[in-house]
């Protein structure tokens, strides 16, 4: 008897010490604000409607635009790591959307598109929460334009994460010579898999459900 | 191969060769193969008997053993029955004959106001007229003395004779009316009277049927001390029949706990937080499951201390005032219980709106995330809570199957062990069989190969033999 209690003792110690691995989610969203493709934003809105649905208590979210010069925390327009509680979880989630809503309304085009700079700055939020999975979206027609001085020739450590492409949508340049379109995407994914990371894009915006 | 029949030139001869060295070989060694054979057989068949025999002595202790089990569950279960019978009967006779006394009393004390009523009731006979008298005297006169005045007595006493019947005719009157009084008065006695004789009548024919009831409780305890074969079947066949309904109940509990489950689990993420884990389960879960659990035990404990079952001797035998102490302990908790499962019900149906709400909004579908809030929520949230203060109490009952559960559980698993264990003895015997037989057949199939030396042997046998009568045939004078 005394030996079974201590069996079931150590089991449940052993149960309730054992580091697990965290099981949560984090998402990092960058909107693209450069030119035309500010227009595109309000199917920007609805994704992240669609991702903060699929999230749940202890998840991490963050959306964040990509302007001139993007590795920066005040280019964060929303950020959550959600409660354990499913109270708190849902008012932290009408924060969000609202937050989103806002800045939707009363986005302005930037000159300049600084999408290594979000990665980055992706990558250290994401790693900073600790997440489970990481997952980064980008918003964007992936056409990165940078302002003279800015150095981002460089590799951004993306081992563990998942990069997904969203709305990648053609310029007019593109439609005059389509190995533009097809160099661009080629280009980005072989960044995302050189340093470790898994890519997809996603254009049909109605099939959302793999998304997360 | 090749070798065997190259021994010779001629594969065949070297075959035939071959065939009658091993013939040969086999009929030489025929005696010792046959007892090997025959050992082997033999111990085989030995060790299956053995085994056989151990397992059916095993089946044989255990069958006795299931039967002091049934035994004595059944006398318990019987001397139960007798008591609560007795309980019934000392609860009668407190009630009703007890005050046996004042119900004499009131008997006697109505027979007597019937029977001074009845007296005065008697039919009194009018007093005699005074006219009688008067018609004496007026008879006795002699009517030859030539009384002139005679007519005018006569009229008096017509006067007199009417005012008299008139006066004995209203007290005759009075006299009926005051006994048709007095016997209306008795009514009410004689209805009492009936009424009361009829429920001592009742009560002595339940008393009756009681100790008919009694006397056939006892003869079926006889039976079971006397451990008689008829005590035995009825009880196990009651031990399965309760089985199975216990199972069918317990069943069902269960499905009122994994309702419970449900409506628990959700909220209680709200006090314990919800993705934290103990092992691969979730707290919460965890949670709400030990609040049920401890429901279910709380309901045992008060089952206990009432005395409805007798799952916990210990509980059993605590003194009254300390059990009446425990009844209400258990009671406590579990309407506590119950009432923090009626506010964790309110606040699932609460979460609830609240995340259909969000989801409506995050769809972009304000509409419905209005109506998701709509004005008969109320009507779910009020089920949902009375659910959740009803089914711990609804638990509680789970402690009378669960004992008649535990109880029948031992006799059918006694009944299933034997029933293997029967199997498995019929199945070595069948074994041990074999083996006898599987050695008398290999040494026949031993013998097949070697039909031509033994023929040869045979008739050497039978030459010898008829020599050897001859011989002594020829010995004989």
């Amino acid at each position: 008897m005394k030996r079974a209690i201590a069996i079931v003792i150590c089991t449940l110690l052993t149960a309730c010490s054992t580091e697990t691995t965290p099981r949560n989610t984090g998402v990092y969203m960058l909107l693209d604000t450069s030119g035309t493709y500010n227009e595109e934003l309000i199917k920007a809105e609805q994704i992240t409607r669609f991702t903060l649905s699929r999230l749940d208590a202890s998840d991490s979210f963050a959306v964040a635009r990509i302007d001139t010069g993007s590795f920066s925390e005040r280019d964060i327009i929303a950020k959550a790591s959600f409660d354990d509680r499913p109270s708190a979880v849902n008012r932290q989630k009408r924060l969000f959307a609202e937050q989103v809503s806002d800045f939707v309304e009363n986005a302005k085009p930037a000159p300049y598109t600084d999408i290594t700079g979000g990665l980055l700055q992706a990558v250290e939020f994401l790693n900073e929460k600790g997440t489970g999975t990481k997952t980064i979206l980008i918003f964007s027609d992936l056409k990165e334009d940078l302002e003279q001085g800015y150095v981002r020739d460089i590799e951004v450590p993306l081992d563990g994460f998942e990069v997904i492409a969203l709305n990648v949508t053609k310029l007019r340049s593109d439609n005059i010579d389509p190995r533009e379109y097809l160099g661009r995407l080629e280009e980005w994914q072989g960044r995302v898999e050189r340093t470790g990371g898994s890519w997809r894009v996603i254009n049909d915006l109605d099939g959302l459900e793999g998304l997360l | 191969m090749s070798f065997m029949l190259g021994i010779t030139p001629w594969p065949v001869a070297s075959a035939l060769l071959w065939i009658i060295l091993i013939t040969a070989a086999l009929y030489l060694i025929r005696s010792t193969a046959h007892k090997t054979i025959q050992a082997a057989a033999q111990g085989l068949h030995r060790s299956f008997r053995m085994a056989s025999k151990a397992v059916s002595r095993s089946e044989t202790n255990l069958a006795a053993r299931n039967r002091d089990v049934l035994l004595a569950a059944g006398r318990e279960a019987k001397e139960r029955i007798i008591e609560r019978e007795f309980d019934r009967i000392n609860e009668t006779v407190r009630k009703d004959l007890a005050n046996y006394s004042g119900l004499h009393r009131s008997l006697s004390e109505s027979i007597g106001r019937i029977e001074k009523d009845h007296q005065e009731a008697v039919d009194v006979p009018p007093d005699p007229p005074g006219w009688v008298k008067a018609v004496k005297a007026v008879a006795d006169m002699d009517a030859r003395d030539g009384r002139a005045h005679i007519g005018s007595i006569l009229g008096d006493i017509h006067k007199s004779l009417i005012k008299a019947h008139k006066e004995a005719m209203a007290a005759y009157h009075d006299a009926s009316a005051k006994r048709h009084k007095l016997l209306r008065q008795m009514r009410p006695d004689w209805r009492k009277i009936q009424q009361t004789l009829g429920a001592v009548g009742k009560n002595v024919d339940s008393l009756l049927s009681r100790s008919v009831t009694i006397d056939r409780h006892m003869q079926e305890y006889e039976d079971i001390v006397r451990g008689q074969d008829r005590a035995m079947s009825v009880l196990s066949s009651s031990s399965l029949v309760n089985f199975f309904v216990s199972a069918f109940v317990l069943c069902i509990a269960i499905g009122g706990a994994t309702i419970n489950f449900s409506l628990i689990a959700r909220p209680m993420a709200e006090m314990v937080g919800g993705t934290s884990l103990i092992g691969d389960f979730r707290t919460a879960d965890i949670a709400a499951l030990v609040i049920i659990l401890v429901e279910i035990s709380m309901g045992l404990f008060l089952m206990e201390s009432l005395r409805i079952t007798r799952l916990f001797p210990v509980i059993g035998a605590l003194p009254d005032k300390t059990r009446v102490r425990m009844i209400y302990i258990t009671f406590t908790i579990l309407f506590l219980l119950a009432t923090v499962e009626a506010g964790l019900a309110y606040m699932r149906e609460v979460l609830l709106q609240d995340e259909l709400a969000t989801s409506a909004l995050l769809r972009g579908d304000a509409a419905a995330a209005v109506t998701a809030t709509g004005e008969f929520m109320w009507i779910t949230t009020a089920a949902q809570m009375g659910m959740g203060f009803i089914l711990p109490f609804a638990l509680v009952f789970v402690a009378i199957p669960l004992e008649t559960f535990v109880h029948s559980l031992r006799t059918v698993l006694g009944l299933i062990a034997i029933s293997f264990l029967r199997v498995v003895a019929l199945s070595l015997r069948v074994l041990a069989n074999v083996f006898l037989y599987l050695g008398v057949l290999l040494k026949q199939i031993y013998d097949l190969p070697l039909f031509v030396p033994l023929w040869i042997e045979e008739r050497l046998s039978v030459g010898a033999r008829l020599a050897g009568d001859q011989n002594l045939k020829g010995a004989r004078p």
